[in-house]
């Protein structure tokens, strides 16, 4: 079973959730695929057993063989390349190495620089298997590292995936083909604004979900409303409590702050796997 | 035109509630938000929509099974593993780069641009404010968010405003570059967690990689003294300024539940400390 932890909006506690479940189920398959920012090596404390280097490539223009016909800046979708008197521009960070330019240049003036996009970090924490996506700071696009780290999931493991906030391409590139989908919310209008938007990326995406209401409390009933009427089970609330943000803040997981939670996060997996 | 733009790196750490209060107290200014995938800044100030843009931003390719003589030229070229043994494109993977159609000797792909959100020009009580909603699951939000601010800074240059608010996305990624490329000054937006403090060195890294002037503002600093000590030192190491600290206060959430800019809300300890910054950057 594939359980990705989304949430339209950032620093609802995806990664609390997501470490908690994992760490209290154990025997689990753990993808931090939220590589602009991952984190959720603090709370599991993996030891890191391989660290694995993923490159991409950018065009590199060798001006000799360049007779500045602009063919490449015209073919390319994402104004990477700019095409000037006598000199030729790459915008690495717009680039989405497809590899047009090359393709249209009639000179063969434009050849593959290999460049660093990330690093795969695979660690091991008890029983559970940890796989972490790190995306090289400058580098724009996350999604290519995000699928070369789902390549490490194994058919008929339980895994746990942490995802990016937002429910633009990172998000997208996280949760698709999973078989169920957390989103962690907390009752504010923001909180539930981007839930909305999480839920429909979910619903085109024909996938299977459930809330969980964090930092629970007054207000729930604005999350709960919406839930009731998308038809949506709202599968667990964590209440505010100082301790939770306390023990949050030091990096430990839920199980960890109050052993109550281990029992709980057990249920909501075998509640999960039944809905 | 001054362009300050409010980052994080790490969601929720109070970037819109920092950027909303800005809004409210800095006169001369045109708004942004930037963060055009889970816009939020809207939610307080209240918008009054003037005008509406189609964003053309998104792609359909399709390969006409008539005229397809199954070559495999757009499967070979196609880097991105979005063309099936079948000839079906895989709309999930495919980045819409348009090689494909182009390299067709059949000419049997056919691509359409698509909307894939609106941008808004709104009025609100605080001044202009430029906003924009990509459609979920779409990709280049990048594009949108630089096009948020493009139109900003016409607004702003037009008008003849001393200052550009941009509030931006979480994370490092393609948005974050966007909205953060031709700043003046980042704000970095941060909590006293470990999480905090693992993100925000990598936002610092990246606004320092683009060399824009850089200030921190510990958020929730009280929660953990001993984080807020080492958010600090990191600060020192770094040559970066620590802006401010702003307590953690119960008004806040409850501004955001009334919708409204947490200085106008309440004179508590936040709003105090927000005015410090207020003065401390834009006099």
């Amino acid at each position: 079973m594939v359980i990705t932890v989304g949430s339209g909006k950032g620093g609802t506690g995806k990664t609390l959730i997501s470490t908690s479940l994992a760490m209290s189920i154990g025997n689990v398959q753990f993808f931090d695929c939220d590589v602009e920012e991952p984190n959720s090596y603090i709370f599991i404390k993996p030891v890191i057993e391989e660290e694995i280097g993923i490159e991409t490539f950018v065009p590199e223009v060798d001006l000799s063989k360049c007779n500045f016909c602009k063919k490449c800046q015209e073919i390319c979708r994402y104004n990477a390349i700019a095409v000037l008197k006598n000199k030729v521009i790459v915008f690495e960070q717009l680039c989405h190495h497809c590899g047009a330019c090359i393709w249209v240049c009639p000179n063969k003036a434009i050849s593959e620089k290999k460049v660093k996009l990330g690093t795969i970090r695979k660690g091991k924490s008890d029983s559970i298997e940890f796989f972490e996506g790190r995306l090289e700071v400058g580098q724009a696009t996350s999604p290519p590292l995000i699928r070369e780290l789902k390549k490490y999931i194994e058919k008929g493991k339980d895994v746990i995936i942490d995802s990016a906030p937002g429910v633009a391409c990172p998000f997208v590139n996280a949760v698709y083909g999973s078989d169920f989908v957390i989103l962690v919310t907390e009752p504010t209008p923001f909180g539930l604004y981007d839930l909305k938007l999480a839920v429909e990326v979910c619903e085109n995406l024909n996938l299977k979900k459930g809330v969980i209401i964090n930092r629970s409390g007054k207000g729930d009933n604005l999350i709960e409303d919406f839930c009731r009427e998308k038809n949506i089970p709202v599968i667990l609330k964590i209440p505010f409590r100082r301790e939770i943000a306390e023990g949050y803040s030091k990096g430990l997981s839920l199980p960890e702050i109050d052993p109550q939670y281990k029992m709980e996060f057990k249920t909501l997996f075998e509640k999960i796997k039944n809905l | 035109m001054e362009e300050i733009v409010i980052l994080s790196g790490k969601g929720g750490t109070g970037k819109t509630t920092l950027t909303a209060s800005l809004s409210a107290l800095i006169e001369d200014k045109v708004i942004a938000d930037c963060d055009v995938d889970a816009p939020d800044l809207h939610l307080l100030l209240n918008p009054e929509i003037k005008e509406e843009k189609e964003f053309k931003g998104g792609y359909r390719v399709k390969i006409e099974k008539e005229r397809c003589v199954e070559c495999g030229l757009c499967r070979q070229l196609c880097r991105f593993g979005a063309i099936s043994e079948d000839f079906i494109i895989d709309d999930f993977l495919c980045e819409g780069c348009g090689l494909c159609f182009n390299a067709c000797p059949q000419k049997a792909i056919k691509m359409d641009i698509e909307t894939a959100g609106y941008i808004y020009l709104s009025k609100t009580k605080y001044g202009e404010f430029i906003h924009a909603q990509l459609f979920p699951g779409e990709e280049n939000s990048g594009r949108l968010s630089s096009e948020v601010k493009n139109l900003a800074r016409d607004i702003g240059i037009r008008e003849n405003k001393k200052y550009i608010i941009i509030d931006g996305p979480p994370g490092i990624g393609c948005p974050v570059i966007a909205s953060l490329s031709g700043a003046d000054l980042a704000i970095i937006v941060t909590e006293p967690t470990q999480s905090g403090i693992s993100d925000l060195a990598r936002i610092v890294q990246l606004t320092q990689f683009f060399k824009i002037e850089t200030k921190i503002v510990i958020n929730k600093y009280d929660i953990n003294f001993e984080m807020t000590e080492k958010i600090e030192e990191y600060g020192k190491r770094k040559g970066v300024e620590i802006l401010s600290k702003i307590p953690f206060c119960e008004d806040v959430i409850e501004a955001l539940k009334n919708k409204m800019p947490v200085v106008e809300y309440s004179k508590g300890p936040a709003s105090a400390e927000i005015l410090n910054i207020k003065k401390k950057i834009f006099g």
